[in-house]
């Protein structure tokens, strides 16, 4: 049994001309000790998918339906005490997008990564204790305990917010976008760690990036997102190597490469306004490969646990 | 031949702040020398902190030098008062990291791209509207018309990032700083960026400063390249070289801190501990 399982995930938000569909119909799993690579381009709804798993929803969502399953457990199911009490940062914890700038500035970090140690009833000793454990497993000196946040740097910040995601032992963490704000080496780093954490916690994880390459560097699977709808997924080896989705293979493109004297693709054209998404295949505007079929109907989704690309091409 | 740009033995030394009443000196640039020839290309590549962004500032006359020479087109920018610096100005500009910061979120696309030109008396009202229209057009933003039209709110990223293309284009500007121009696209829109910067580059033998901290587009952008480390340039020369037989062991680093998709790199660790140690 896989530790998490989303079966047909829609999401939906009430915008000022219509409904924006932001996810939609999104099929995946993640297997304990095991990393996948959420990966697509910005408006792609990859992080409303991780909105919707935490169930922070925004308040503007017309429509939300799809199961989650975590060990087997119907969360999405539950009502909202019985979910925050025993599963939000419990179960699945999540770092977000530009988190780096969230923290309380008055309020030293170990203080802010025990906050949720002390809601649970556990002894400031204890808790202390605990903090330590974490600081030195996300390789942060102990006297980070009594700095404020704008004593770090951003690395150690991202690497503070990875300590706070652990705190409760969670053993699905999500990620979203953990390094946007990071440059290079600071972005090794960190990823040197999860690659650690993975291993040593086992635990599962879901990486959020636009950037693919980077997603190679700690995933065992990727799902590529394009206007809300999964158009690949598959085993690293498999999508990195043999993309099947012409989607996918511009992504691959688009990366600058180090040592190869090969210039980098763009896509032209930009994502579909998903408001109104076009008929079909949503990418079709914008593939090479286009063809009558792709105009007019859209390829059926995928089960979740096999290489698949959603395309005509490949269906044909 | 003559550069257009040089940079002499340039110090910047800011004063941080330290308790109530003390101040620590802090050397950004620590005696750095660049010398770009008209319709040059190079890359100033460093982590965060390596004092990139300060020369790109100097460059641009945003920030004084605590001492070198900035020498453009042979004029030293640095000790000019501001007063008599228009001409420079209207010759060199910037491009800077974050498009939803730098553009004014209340003014339509058309507005921002034809202020230089008002601030430089250039044209009459048709002649500017022409001029902004071309540059619209070169920056492929199309439909022109409708694009001039539209508020920064309603553009993406990249759309954004070329409305800043734009307004250094219709100066036709000889020099651009572009510090970090692309780092917050995504993989699509960089590409797409730098192979515009690539174009009009040759275009209009635009002299360009590219500031990142990617060895990666460096290399698809930049044929010479500056390595950047506490304020000094420890590493120069042309980018495949640097890239293929790196000398100092942080260009080694920021080597093997690119991500490129290997999906064997999941079984590896990147060997970046050099800049750890020398922190510290």
């Amino acid at each position: 049994m896989p530790l998490l399982e989303v079966e047909g995930l829609k999401l939906r938000y009430q915008g000022a001309s219509g409904e924006v569909r932001a996810v939609d119909g999104v099929s995946f799993s993640v297997e304990a000790g095991a990393a996948l690579g959420l990966v697509g381009e910005s408006g792609s709804g990859k992080s409303s998918v991780a909105l919707a798993l935490m169930r922070l929803r925004p308040r503007n969502v017309a429509h939300f339906s799809g199961r989650v399953l975590l060990n087997g457990v119907e969360c999405s199911r539950l009502d909202e005490g019985e979910f925050r009490r025993h599963f939000r940062w419990e179960k699945l914890a999540m770092v977000f997008q530009g988190a780096m700038e969230s923290f309380n500035p008055v309020l030293k970090v170990g203080e802010q990564i025990i906050e949720p140690l002390l809601q649970r009833r556990m002894g400031r000793k204890e808790a202390e204790k605990q903090s330590m454990a974490l600081l030195d497993a996300v390789l942060l000196p102990a006297r980070t305990f009594d700095r404020y946040p704008h004593e770090l740097s951003g690395g150690m910040k991202q690497r503070a917010l990875i300590a706070m995601a652990l705190v409760l032992h969670p053993q699905l963490l999500i990620l979203d976008e953990p390094t946007s704000a990071l440059d290079v080496i600071v972005q090794a780093e960190v990823m040197n760690l999860l690659k650690r954490l993975k291993r040593e916690l086992s635990l599962g994880i879901l990486f959020i990036t636009h950037d693919i390459a980077l997603s190679s560097d700690l995933c065992d699977r990727i799902a590529v997102m394009y206007a809300g709808e999964l158009v690949e997924t598959g085993g690293a080896d498999g999508v990195l190597l043999q993309p099947g989705h012409p989607y996918t293979q511009k992504l691959l493109a688009a990366v600058p490469r180090l040592m190869e004297e090969k210039e980098p693709e763009f896509i032209s054209g930009s994502p579909p306004d998903l408001t109104n998404p076009p008929p079909g295949c949503r990418f079709h505007p914008r593939c090479p490969y286009v063809f009558d079929r792709c105009r007019v109907e859209s390829p059926p989704p995928f089960p979740a646990n096999e290489h698949r690309a959603r395309c005509w091409l490949l269906l044909r | 031949m003559k550069p257009l740009l040089a940079l002499e033995d340039i110090r910047m030394v800011y004063q941080a702040r330290k308790g109530l009443f003390g101040f620590v000196p802090i050397t950004a640039l620590d005696g750095v020398s660049l010398s770009l020839a008209e319709g040059e290309t190079v890359a100033i590549v460093g982590e965060s902190g390596s004092g990139k962004t300060t020369l790109a500032r100097v460059s641009l006359r945003l920030l004084r030098p605590t001492s070198g020479q900035v020498l453009f087109d042979g004029t030293d920018i640095a000790r000019l008062p501001e007063g008599r610096l228009k001409w420079f100005r209207q010759q060199a500009q910037g491009i800077f990291q974050d498009p939803f910061s730098s553009l004014d979120p209340f003014m339509r696309v058309f507005d921002t791209v034809e202020e230089p030109l008002i601030i430089h008396r250039i044209g009459d009202r048709e002649r500017r509207r022409e001029l902004v229209y071309q540059a619209l057009e070169e920056v492929r933003l199309i439909p022109v018309k409708e694009f001039a039209l539209k508020f920064p709110h309603q553009l993406s990223g990249g759309q954004r990032q070329r409305v800043a293309i734009a307004r250094c284009l219709v100066l036709r500007s000889r020099l651009i700083v572009a510090d970090e121009p692309v780092s917050l696209l995504d993989a699509s829109s960089r590409a797409e960026i730098l192979s515009l910067f690539r174009e009009l580059q040759h275009r209009h033998k635009l002299t360009f400063i590219y500031i990142t901290h990617d060895l990666s587009t460096a290399r698809q952008f930049a044929p010479r390249i500056a390595i950047m480390y506490r304020g000094k340039i420890v590493e120069t020369g042309p980018t495949s070289q640097v890239i293929t037989h790196p000398q100092h062991p942080y260009t080694r680093a920021l080597l093997e801190a690119v991500p490129q998709p290997d999906p064997s790199n999941r079984f590896r660790e990147r060997r970046v501990g050099f800049q750890e140690t020398a922190r510290e």
